[in-house]
C-alpha cells in the first residue's frame, strides 16, 4: 500500500503496484462468490442511509492532508467497521483498474453497493464537496494577495515543496516495481521511457498510453501465461 | 510572480478545454496527479493560458488543503475563468470516470483476478510511476532557476524519503523559505 506519509497517496496513486498485486491475491483468497459477506460477519456494521455515508465521507476527506487513502482505510475499516480490510483492498484494486482518481472511484463503488447510485453520489459528494469549498476559499484568498511579494514567494516555496513530495512518491513507487510481473528491469525501463517521453519530449499522454501502454500490457499478458 | 490574470477565452476555447478534460478523465489511469503533465502541456505549453508559476502554485494550493488531490483541477479551472472555469474542468474530469466506474464496477469486480485484468494492471504500473515522476519534474520548473527553491525541493525529497514527517509540515517549511529567503 502507499505509505501513509506520501503526499498524493490518494490521487497519484501508485496504482497497480505491489499494492494491487497484494490486494488482487488477497481478493482471490476470499470466497469469490460472496462479495457481500458484509452481512455474514456480525462484527461489521451497515451504513444506515446515504446521509450517513455523506457525513462519514466528509469527515474522512477533511482529515486527509496529503492523501485521503490512509484515512479512508482507518475510518471505513477500523472506526465505522463498514468494510473488512480485505473488502477495502478489493475495492481499491478495482478502483485502480478503472480510470479516475482512486479515492473517488472507491467512494462511488462503496456507496453504490450500499444504496445504489444515490449512495454513490452521497459518498462522492462527501469526499469532494467540503474540501472543494476549502480549496476554493484558499484560491480566492490567494488571488487577492497574489501581488504581495511575501505571498507570491510563499506560494513559490510551497510549489517547490509540492514538486519534491510528488517526486519522492515517484521514487518510492519505483522501488515497488521490483515485484512487477514484467520483471524489475523491464518495468523500470518502461517507467524511465515514460518519463523521458512525457516530461522531456512532451509527447501527448493518449499516444503513450495507447502505444507504450498497449505493448506493456501485451508483454504482461504473455508473462502471466499459466 | 506573474500577476494572476485570467486569460480571455472564447466559447470555442471553453469547448476545447471541456473536451480535453473529458478525455483526460478517461486517461487518468492510476490517479489524478498523473494527468498533471498532460494538463501542463495543454494549458502552459500549447495554449499559453497559464505560466509555469501559476500552474505550480495551483497544485501547491490544492496540496495545502485537506481532501483528494484531484482538487488541483478545480484550482486550475479557477485560474482559467473563475467559478465557471472551475465547474468546466471539474465536470470534465469527473463525468466520464464517474459514469464509467458506476457502470463498470460490478463488471470489474467479477473479473479482478483474471489474466486480462492482471496484465492490464501490471502493464500500466510502470507507466503510472513514470507519470508521477514527470509530474514532480514539471511542477519543479519554477524552482530550477532559483538556488533556494531548488534546495527546498531537494530537501523535501530527502525528508520525504528518509523520515515519516507529515507532508503538511514540508509544504509549510517550503512556504516559509519561499516567503522570506527565495
Amino acid at each position: 500500500m502507499t505509505p501513509p506519509d506520501t503526499p498524493i497517496a490518494s490521487a497519484a496513486a501508485p496504482s497497480p503496484l505491489p499494492a494491487a498485486g497484494e490486494s488482487l491475491s488477497g481478493a482471490a483468497a476470499a470466497p469469490a462468490d460472496s462479495p457481500h459477506s458484509v452481512l455474514a460477519d456480525d462484527a461489521l456494521r451497515v451504513p444506515g442511509s446515504p446521509g450517513e455515508i455523506f457525513r462519514v465521507f466528509t469527515r474522512l476527506a477533511l482529515q486527509g492532508f496529503g492523501g485521503v487513502l490512509p484515512i479512508a482505510q482507518r475510518e471505513l475499516v477500523e472506526r465505522e467497521r463498514w468494510l473488512t480490510r480485505e473488502q477495502f483492498l478489493e475495492l481499491l484494486a478495482v478502483s485502480q483498474v478503472l480510470p479516475g482518481p482512486n479515492v473517488v472511484n472507491l467512494s462511488l463503488m462503496f456507496g453504490d453497493r450500499a444504496f445504489g447510485w444515490r449512495g454513490g453520489l452521497a459518498a462522492l459528494g462527501g469526499m469532494i464537496l467540503a474540501p472543494w469549498c476549502i480549496v476554493l476559499a484558499l484560491t480566492v484568498v490567494y488571488a487577492h494577495y497574489a501581488q504581495h511579494p511575501v505571498v507570491a514567494g510563499a506560494l513559490r516555496g510551497m510549489g517547490a515543496a509540492a514538486a519534491g513530495l510528488i517526486l519522492a512518491t515517484g521514487i518510492k513507487l519505483l522501488t515497488a516495481l521490483r515485484r512487477s510481473a514484467l520483471g524489475a528491469s523491464t518495468a523500470v525501463a518502461l517507467a524511465a521511457l515514460m518519463f523521458v517521453c512525457i516530461a522531456l519530449l512532451r509527447v501527448p499522454l493518449a499516444w503513450m498510453l495507447a502505444g507504450l501502454g498497449g505493448l506493456a500490457c501485451l508483454a504482461a499478458w504473455r508473462r502471466l501465461a499459466p | 510572480m506573474t500577476p494572476v490574470t485570467a486569460p480571455v477565452l472564447s466559447s470555442g476555447d471553453w469547448g476545447v478545454i471541456f473536451a480535453q478534460y473529458l478525455l483526460l478523465s478517461l486517461l487518468s489511469i492510476g490517479g489524478a496527479i498523473g494527468t498533471a503533465p498532460e494538463m501542463h502541456r495543454f494549458l502552459v505549453e500549447q495554449h499559453h493560458w497559464m505560466t509555469n508559476e501559476q500552474f505550480s502554485a495551483s497544485v501547491a494550493i490544492a496540496q495545502a488543503a485537506p481532501g483528494p488531490n484531484l482538487l488541483f483541477v478545480a484550482v486550475l479551472g479557477w485560474g482559467l475563468g473563475g467559478f465557471f472555469g472551475m465547474c468546466v474542468t471539474m465536470t470534465g474530469i469527473l463525468l466520464p470516470s464517474t459514469t464509467l466506474t458506476l457502470a463498470a464496477a460490478r463488471w470489474g469486480e467479477a473479473r479482478r483476478g483474471t489474466r486480462g485484468v492482471q496484465a492490464f494492471v501490471a502493464g500500466m504500473a510502470p507507466l503510472t510511476v513514470g507519470l508521477v515522476l514527470s509530474s514532480g519534474f514539471i511542477l519543479g520548473k519554477p524552482a530550477y532557476g532559483s538556488p533556494w527553491l531548488f534546495a527546498t525541493m531537494a530537501a523535501t525529497v530527502a525528508a520525504c524519503l528518509a523520515t515519516k514527517v507529515s507532508p503538511l509540515w514540508l509544504i509549510a517549511a517550503g512556504g516559509l523559505v519561499g516567503a522570506f529567503l527565495a
